[in-house]
């Protein structure tokens, strides 16, 4: 009874996992805007992987010997999620492809990626 | 029952995998496509998980460790290429 229980919990938290893993890609697709792009797929970074963590760590201990090391990739994560957000939104920002304009640098100086010949393609 | 929820959760991380790969294809600009690479890194770990359930073995967690790392520090270094035109300055 109580193995039963358990394979609830784990598949409960593997179904979370792929529909959060889903939703991001879907949203990274269909929305149509930068910035609104770079909010969907967070929600697979920290949610969707952790869910899906949270159900290994269930079935090492239910089916396995127990183990814990799904931490270590699940703080990882969460800590590089959001670094690697702000930098891709600093590049929409600098790219110019938002309404959002970067603050003036100091000394009368220009942003590097605005220092460009307007025909550089990437 | 594990099983049959482990096959829907591999059939929907590899569609989500294909929809980056279509955001990576389409663009329009190249702030998306390092958002797309960083997605499909994330699936990538996913289906890394996923494999380790699937087989009851515990050897896969380093790999996915080692693409957390890996994503994250070449999500950086694309980011900072485009911003600088430089990684190390």
């Amino acid at each position: 009874m109580t193995e039963t229980i358990v394979d609830i919990l784990i598949v409960f938290w593997v179904i979370v996992g792929a529909v959060f893993i889903l939703v991001g890609s879907i949203g990274l697709v269909k929305l149509n805007s930068p910035m609104k792009r770079l909010h969907a797929p967070t929600k697979a970074s920290t949610l969707g992987v952790g869910a899906l963590l949270l159900a290994s760590m269930i079935n090492a201990f239910a089916h396995h010997d127990g183990s814990l090391h799904e931490m270590l990739i699940m703080a990882f994560l969460f800590v590089t999620a959001p670094i690697s957000a702000h930098f891709i939104s600093k590049v929409n920002i600098h790219r110019g492809v938002t309404d959002a304009t970067p603050p003036k640098p100091q000394n009368d100086d220009i942003w590097a990626t605005q220092d460009q010949p307007p025909d550089r393609t990437i | 029952m594990i099983d049959l929820a482990l096959h829907i959760a591999f059939g929907a991380v590899a569609l989500s995998q294909i929809l980056a790969f279509v955001r990576l294809l389409k663009g329009p600009n190249v702030g998306d496509r390092i958002l797309a690479l960083d997605t499909m890194v994330i699936n990538a770990i996913a289906i890394i998980v996923l494999v380790g359930m699937n087989w009851g073995t515990q050897v896969y967690y380093e790999s996915a460790l080692i693409f957390a790392m890996l994503g994250f520090v070449s999500t950086v270094a694309l980011a900072r290429y485009v911003l600088r035109g430089d990684i190390i300055e």
